[in-house]
């Protein structure tokens, strides 16, 4: 009996109903994607000794423009730099959203890789409770009076994609209507510290897929989408979430694995998921953070998985690597681009540097787009993959 | 038909129980470090890796081995069938804190890769997955406590829409000295003779011992 009632609900369809990026390049989705329609990056140099010792490139928000937005909401004082930027983006989606925060069929979903992490101190005993996760998904829970508890995921830089799918999974499960998923991360020096001391850094802004890429550049954002099992009436709100699949590379908690047979795994279960062939996805927003391993690896299982004829974009040219935010502020362009018809340019790219001959937009491409796919891999061989494909006339 | 509870191992206290038995005890319970070497070699596992992880890795580590003593298959072929699940309530905090000390001092400032990886908490998902060559599905939530509700739901849902046919499911915390680790091995075909998996049961093993 439970099988069959499992069996009825998983093609269940989950709903984009709303969305909002926070970024340097703005405070809703439709300022981020004019942005990005002018070509217009987040990242810039600075010269910042709390964040590195050494001058870099980031796409760091500016705290004037971010208090002064965030002053409609509360006052900017009394909240942290990750708290402001979470309430933004879910009030921001939710203005646009009929659904009620506070009903029991309403479930938040943080995604984050760290969360309050410029609250770190160094020693257990004197710890401030902010940098625990359960705390600040209790901090948003209270906040936006929720009934449920506020879910917190956490698997690098694949957060945001997992996080999705988590919601759309819970809805699918019967167990909720609607998931508010919200990923966000903070721009901190123990973040930019981890990855210099990688040598991941990248010396000029990041150039995914690009012959002269050398490394990431990081950013900060928040992206939340709000999706429910609801079909919204309103004619530009119609995508639904048509399939996704978590996978791991079970090869190296640091590095990508050479044949990409983590992500291929990924990808082809997410789109048999979805009942959409590979020839089908029109637009792939690849994760791409410019490092020489990672886009060589992506490059490798999206021929495998045949999708050499897709479109490609990498978006960290323009917010950076936004860590637990990417999935979600990647995903929401995507869905943007879905809902305008347009392919942005990935930024960065001139001259290809990985094996495959990928389709790498190199300016911005007015085409159909019905099906997409995006995805995402991370440190702990994790890799995600989501499609999203518009509903016709149903 | 409700997928089972084939195998549980609660680790605490410097006490590891496999299936609700004693399966060793350390002899100095007040060094997590030295217990879980000592519980390594209890095992006699020869895995060099396991020295480098931190130690929340170790902890689940551990336990995954633990849970997977009669598992003869493991490890031989790349499964992409089973899946990971995991949760705590610290996330890796306690590495984070070790990696703040490597650059909180400006003329002492010596932030190393091999240990800013483990300031992620999925990376002892990717340890596991490692170790056995699982290519499945993994997530990991972050709660105030156990949250046997939660992960019911999820890894039910794996299981009963064919997701995965097996997953380990549970609890790895690690934070200065104090630890526990409520592991689970969840079989949509398990036997009969073993637990069904619910959250009712779910509970009653965690609190059990």
């Amino acid at each position: 009996m439970e099988e069959e009632v499992f069996g009825l609900r998983s093609i269940m369809n989950v709903y984009i109903e709303s969305d909002n990026i926070i970024s340097p390049l703005g405070f809703t989705t439709e300022q981020n994607f004019s942005a990005l329609l002018e070509c217009r990056s987040g990242i810039k140099f600075h010269k910042d000794k709390k964040y590195s010792q050494n001058d870099f490139y980031g796409a760091i928000i500016d705290d004037i423009s971010l208090d002064d937005h965030f002053s409609e909401m509360a006052d900017p004082i009394v909240y942290t730099r990750f708290e402001k930027l979470c309430i933004s983006s879910i009030t921001g989606a939710l203005k646009q959203s009929s659904i009620d925060v506070s009903s029991d069929r309403t479930v938040i979903i943080l995604s984050t890789t760290k969360g309050n992490i410029d609250y770190l101190s160094e020693s257990s005993e004197d710890m401030n409770p902010k940098v625990y996760l359960w705390n600040t998904a209790k901090f948003l829970k209270e906040y936006f009076k929720s009934r449920n508890d506020v879910l917190v995921v956490s698997t690098a830089c694949i957060s945001g994609i997992s996080a999705l799918l988590m919601g759309q999974r819970l809805i699918q499960s019967g167990i909720y209507d609607n998931a508010i998923v919200c990923g966000c991360d903070i721009f901190s020096s123990f973040v930019m510290s981890g990855f210099q001391s990688f040598q991941a850094i990248s010396y000029s802004p990041c150039k995914p897929f690009d012959a002269d890429r050398s490394g990431i550049t990081l950013g900060e954002g928040c992206g939340t989408l709000i999706i429910t099992n609801n079909q919204p009436v309103n004619r530009k709100k119609n995508i639904k979430i048509s399939g996704g699949a978590i996978s791991n590379d079970a090869n190296h908690i640091s590095g990508p694995s050479r044949t990409g047979d983590g992500l291929t795994k990924a990808i082809d279960k997410a789109l048999g998921e979805a009942g959409v062939a590979s020839d089908k996805i029109d637009f792939i927003s690849a994760h791409g953070t410019a490092t020489p391993y990672n886009d060589e690896m992506e490059a490798i299982a999206f021929a495998t998985s045949g999708l050499l004829k897709s479109s490609v974009n990498s978006l960290k040219g323009y917010f950076g690597h936004t860590l637990g935010a990417a999935g979600t502020i990647e995903s929401i362009v995507t869905l943007e681009s879905m809902r305008q018809n347009m392919v942005i340019k990935s930024i960065g790219y001139e001259t290809s540097g990985v094996s495959q001959k990928l389709n790498i937009a190199k300016s911005n491409i007015q085409t159909k787009l019905t099906h997409c796919l995006k995805t995402a891999s991370g440190f702990g061989g994790g890799n995600a993959a989501i499609v999203f494909s518009k509903v016709e006339n149903e | 038909m409700n997928s089972r509870i084939t195998q549980y191992c609660i680790i605490r206290n410097g006490k590891i129980f496999l299936n609700g038995e004693e399966f060793f005890s350390s002899d100095s319970p007040e060094s997590p470090m030295v217990f879980f070497k000592s519980s390594l070699k209890h095992l006699n596992i020869s895995y060099p890796k396991f020295y480098k992880m931190d130690s929340l890795s170790k902890l689940a580590f551990l336990a995954s081995e633990v849970i997977l003593i009669q598992d003869k298959e493991r490890g031989s072929i790349p499964n992409d069938r089973v899946a990971v699940v995991l949760s705590n309530s610290v996330s890796c905090l306690d590495t984070d804190i070790e990696y703040q000390k490597t650059i909180s001092d400006r003329n002492n400032y010596y932030p190393s890769p091999a240990l800013f990886v483990y300031t992620l908490p999925n990376i002892m998902i990717g340890e596991i997955c490692i170790r056995n060559k699982y290519q499945g599905e993994n997530i990991f939530f972050c709660s105030e406590a156990f949250n046997a509700d939660l992960i019911y739901s999820y890894v039910n849902m794996l299981l009963q829409t064919n997701k995965a046919d097996k997953c380990i499911t549970g609890w790895i915390d690690f934070l200065g000295n104090t630890y526990e680790a409520v592991l689970f091995l969840i079989e949509r075909e398990g036997n009969s003779n073993t637990i069904e998996f619910n959250v009712e049961n779910l509970n009653k093993l965690y609190k059990g011992i």
